[in-house]
């Protein structure tokens, strides 16, 4: 009899495999974006089975709250909602789907073929273990990164008014 | 001893001019660069006098000293290159000569080179001369040498062609250039060869280890043969080649009378006074080498010397143009001390042909600056070279006349002027070594009195009226300001009491005082020749008459052999054009631009190619480049896992 | 839970790496582009946090990790689309083939 969680994460790897793909070969843009919603809710739910919960959480609600919308946002603001969109090139498509796998090939034989050794104890993941770890001062902490990526953050705000904001002579 | 912060405070003066002047005074400075240059070089020659003046009072044996040496490059435990200030007579003699001269030049030249729009770069050129003729000639080392000998060679091309928008000076500038850099090869090459079988570069060393019959250097170096002569000999012999070109001996000489382009008392200083005598010196300076180890080499200084000076003053007898004249005259007078060097021996009395020598460089230079100054006067005046254009004279230029009259005597060997004692000097030396030189050189004494005497009179007297009207004298000028006519009485001092100095009690092969006898009978007959040439010269030039015209009639093939510089420029350019360039020039030439340009250029085409090629996988999108990116870094991956791990 | 073997989740994450991958390749619009961006971005997540839970089960950085790669991908979205947005404006379409003016 096979472990009832295996089983879950079979299922949660197919659908998180099935709607990824889906979402690079749909033609219709906005079907795609769904199709990307769907598979961020399965990884969000394969961390749920890992048990790490706050991982899951960071998940729905940034990437399914906030990209997402943002995608399906400036699809509509470029007004291609319905729109199907036209086939890659031929080549292109064979060319990179070669590469795709090559890739996947060389990886996945290499995940496979070491031998891991996990270690047997429990993933602590308690709130405040992680407030430690992101605001703290003590070993492992990351609170420079944290504050980097603050700024990131707001620079890349700015840099999306400006590079987005109608120039004055478009206006005119 | 003299005190080291005066000599490195001699050399020095001249070197921080020429930084002042060439660097910072080009505009600022202009009207004080002649003052500042002049100064300096006062202040030098005053040091120098005093420096030589307490060396040679101090003791009576002297040997070459190392009196400062800073180790420059360190090449190995044995080889090093080092900078240093060699004290001993002849170098002191000769940093007194140098900045004598070139004190009375720079003096000179504030009168002759006034309102010459490049009066400060002509300032900072005759520094940078004065100090690396400086340098030369308290090198410890051949290497120290060889460098600043380049530098002479620099500095010499650059005063050359000083007027360089005339075509001549820049030809002729660039013929001295590669008339003494194709010398100063054999020179280097020569360096090589000493400095490889002795085992060191340092005069004193080189010297000591090269004159022990029982060193081992000098047995390695004398052991083996190519071409009939042994290491040693080809070494010496292409450092005299150097020597040879800088000193313009016959063959090499060609570049010496082209430079009479350059500035009058460029020519003065560095072309009869000074740099010139540099090959002199330089043999002087490896004496016991080529006396003791290589005598085969001293002959061949001695017949180069010999050949040279009689070779030359037939040529003067020929030439019409004043400076020319000189400039043969010069070489005359070098080859002199070339062959008084050559038939001297080591030590003792066979040594006298050695200080002799030297003392023919150190009157020599004295009189052949004060008639080169002499000339420099005239041709501010009447803006010519050509002696065509001159006659008559004495009675506007007098002090000029008298200089020049007492250069003229100086130069022929008339008692009590100082050629006399120097010129006597070598022929007793020659007179005792070999007859046939002492016959040669007895002629040649005859022919130089006769040419100087003819330039003599035919600047200043010959015809009554004076100047040709093709160009009529500048009277503004008349005969130049104060700081022009100071030099040159100055020099007549020097040319008349220079040969007074008892020379061979400070200059000797050996370092031991030698006590020179001259007898009055050997002196008449040089004297009775000499007084010849100058009867000869007066009878034919002394008033303006047909008879120079007829005698060059009845034997013309030869005057115009004369004339022509026994077609030694025509011979060198007829190998150059019909040997060297169609045999060596021309498929160095097509090597050079098929074989090596064509490679340049095939790699340059090829790249191009290959960038033309590539050039198409920059199509702009943005999927082609991640595409490459992720292609390259799988095969990367590939690579480094499977056929490196 | 230590059922599930890490093998099985890296192999997950390698293919739908790779997915990603090939829809950043072959889609011609820009903003399916990066939806294929996306689905890289967080199969390396995955990675990270597998990797944690597996072989460094005492430490909690690659969580940290995870968090700041979200934090990125937010900003890196934004970015990219105000650029598509600008793009879109001034040349009307946002097809990866023909934004090629910076060819050679």
């Amino acid at each position: 009899m096979m472990d009832p969680s295996l089983i879950a994460f079979y299922a949660i790897s197919a659908f998180i495999l099935v709607t990824g793909f889906m979402t690079v070969i749909s033609t219709r843009l906005f079907r795609s974006a769904i199709y990307l919603l769907f598979s961020l809710i399965g990884i969000a739910g394969l961390y749920f089975l890992l048990e790490v919960e706050f991982a899951a959480a960071v998940q729905i609600i940034v990437y399914v709250g906030g990209i997402v919308v943002l995608i399906i946002f400036s699809i509509f603001l470029t007004n291609q909602g319905g729109a199907s969109m036209p086939f890659p090139h031929l080549i292109r498509r064979n060319v990179g789907a070669a590469a795709a796998m090559a890739g996947a090939a060389v990886v996945g034989t290499l995940a496979a073929a070491y031998e891991w050794h996990p270690f047997p104890i429990t993933f602590d993941t308690s709130m405040s273990r992680i407030g430690h770890m992101l605001v703290g001062t003590g070993e492992g902490s990351l609170v420079l990164p944290f504050e980097l990526v603050s700024v990131l953050l707001l620079a890349a705000m700015i840099g999306c008014i400006v590079i987005a904001m109608k120039s004055r002579h478009e206006e005119k | 001893m003299p005190s080291l912060n005066n000599l490195l405070l001699i050399l020095l003066l001249p070197f921080c001019s020429f930084l002042l002047l060439g660097l910072a005074g080009r505009k600022r400075l202009s009207p004080l660069a002649g003052i500042l240059g002049t100064t300096s070089l006062f202040i030098s020659a005053l040091l120098s006098v005093h420096s030589a003046w307490t060396y040679f009072s101090s003791t009576s044996s002297h040997k070459p000293e190392v009196a400062w040496s800073m180790n420059w490059l360190q090449f190995s435990d044995s080889l090093s290159i080092d900078m240093g200030v060699l004290v001993d007579p002849i170098s002191m003699m000769m940093l007194v000569v140098v900045t004598v001269v070139s004190f009375m030049v720079h003096l000179y030249s504030l009168g002759y080179m006034k309102g010459d729009e490049r009066f400060t770069t002509y300032y900072a050129y005759l520094s940078l001369f004065t100090f690396s003729m400086l340098g030369l000639v308290v090198s410890v080392n051949l290497f120290q040498i060889y460098m600043f000998w380049e530098l002479v060679g620099v500095s010499s091309f650059l005063l050359i062609g000083f007027y360089y928008d005339k075509p001549s000076a820049v030809s002729a500038s660039k013929k001295a250039f590669i008339v003494t850099r194709f010398a100063d090869l054999g020179f280097l090459i020569g360096i090589l060869i000493l400095g490889h079988g002795a085992e060191t570069l340092d005069f004193n060393t080189l010297i000591a280890r090269l004159t022990d019959p029982s060193s081992p250097w000098l047995g390695a170096l004398s052991a083996g043969s190519f071409l009939g002569a042994s290491a040693l000999t080809w070494g010496l012999l292409l450092v005299f080649m150097g020597g040879a070109g800088k000193s313009a001996m016959f063959p090499l000489h060609i570049w010496l009378p082209d430079a009479m382009e350059g500035p009058t008392p460029v020519s003065a200083l560095i072309h009869a006074a000074t740099m010139v005598v540099a090959g002199v010196y330089l043999v002087a300076r490896l004496f016991p080498v080529f006396a003791i180890a290589c005598p085969v080499a001293l002959d061949v200084v001695l017949w180069t010397g010999i050949i040279s000076s009689v070779f030359a003053a037939l040529i003067a007898c020929a030439q019409t143009d004043i400076k020319r004249v000189l400039a043969y005259s010069t070489m005359s007078q070098i080859g002199y001390m070339m062959f008084a060097l050559g038939l001297s021996g080591y030590g003792g009395e066979a040594g006298l042909g050695y200080t002799a020598s030297l003392f023919h460089l150190f009157t020599h230079a004295f009189f052949k600056a004060l008639l080169f100054l002499g000339a420099g006067a005239v041709i501010h005046m009447v803006h010519s070279n050509e002696i065509k254009d001159m006659g008559g004279l004495r009675k506007r230029m007098p002090v000029t006349h008298l200089a020049f009259l007492i250069g003229c005597l100086a130069i022929a060997g008339i008692p009590p002027f100082a050629g006399f004692f120097s010129k006597e000097e070598i022929l007793t030396a020659a007179y005792a070594a070999n007859p046939v030189i002492y016959w040669i050189a007895l002629i040649t004494a005859g022919l130089t009195a006769f040419y100087m005497f003819r330039l003599y009179y035919l600047i200043f007297w010959s015809r009554e009226s004076g100047v040709s009207n093709a160009h009529p004298v500048d009277e503004h000028h008349g005969e130049g300001t104060i700081s022009m006519k100071l030099p040159l009485l100055l020099l007549s001092v020097g040319a008349v009491i220079a040969g007074l100095v008892p020379f061979g009690n400070y200059v000797s092969s050996d370092g031991t005082p030698l006590h020179i006898h001259l007898h009055i009978g050997d002196a008449v007959l040089p004297v009775l020749i000499a007084l010849t040439g100058i009867g000869i010269a007066t009878y034919f030039y002394k008033t303006e008459s047909s008879k120079p015209a007829k005698l060059m009639q009845s034997m013309r093939v030869f005057y115009m052999t004369l004339h022509n510089k026994f077609y030694i420029d025509e011979i060198y350019l007829f190998i150059t054009k019909n040997i060297v360039f169609p045999l060596i020039g021309r498929p160095a030439a097509w090597f050079d631009k098929f074989v090596i340009d064509g490679t340049v250029i095939a790699i340059g085409r090829t790249t191009d190619r290959i960038a033309e090629t590539v050039r198409v996988m920059q199509t702009g999108r943005v999927q082609d480049y991640a595409l490459f990116f992720i292609a390259s870094l799988i095969t990367l991956a590939v690579f480094a896992i499977y056929l490196f791990h | 839970m230590t059922a599930i073997p890490l093998t099985h989740i890296l192999v997950l994450s390698t293919l739908l790496f790779f997915i990603g991958v090939f829809g950043f390749l072959t889609r011609r619009n820009l903003i399916a582009m990066l939806m294929g961006l996306e689905l890289m971005l967080n199969s390396v997540n995955i990675n990270f946090i597998a990797f944690n839970k597996y072989l460094y089960p005492e430490q909690i950085e690659g969580l940290g990790f995870t968090i700041f790669i979200v934090a990125i991908a937010a900003a890196e979205a934004a970015v990219a689309i105000a650029i598509i947005i600008n793009l879109f404006r001034t040349t009307h379409h946002i097809d990866a083939e023909q934004a090629d003016s910076l060819k050679y």
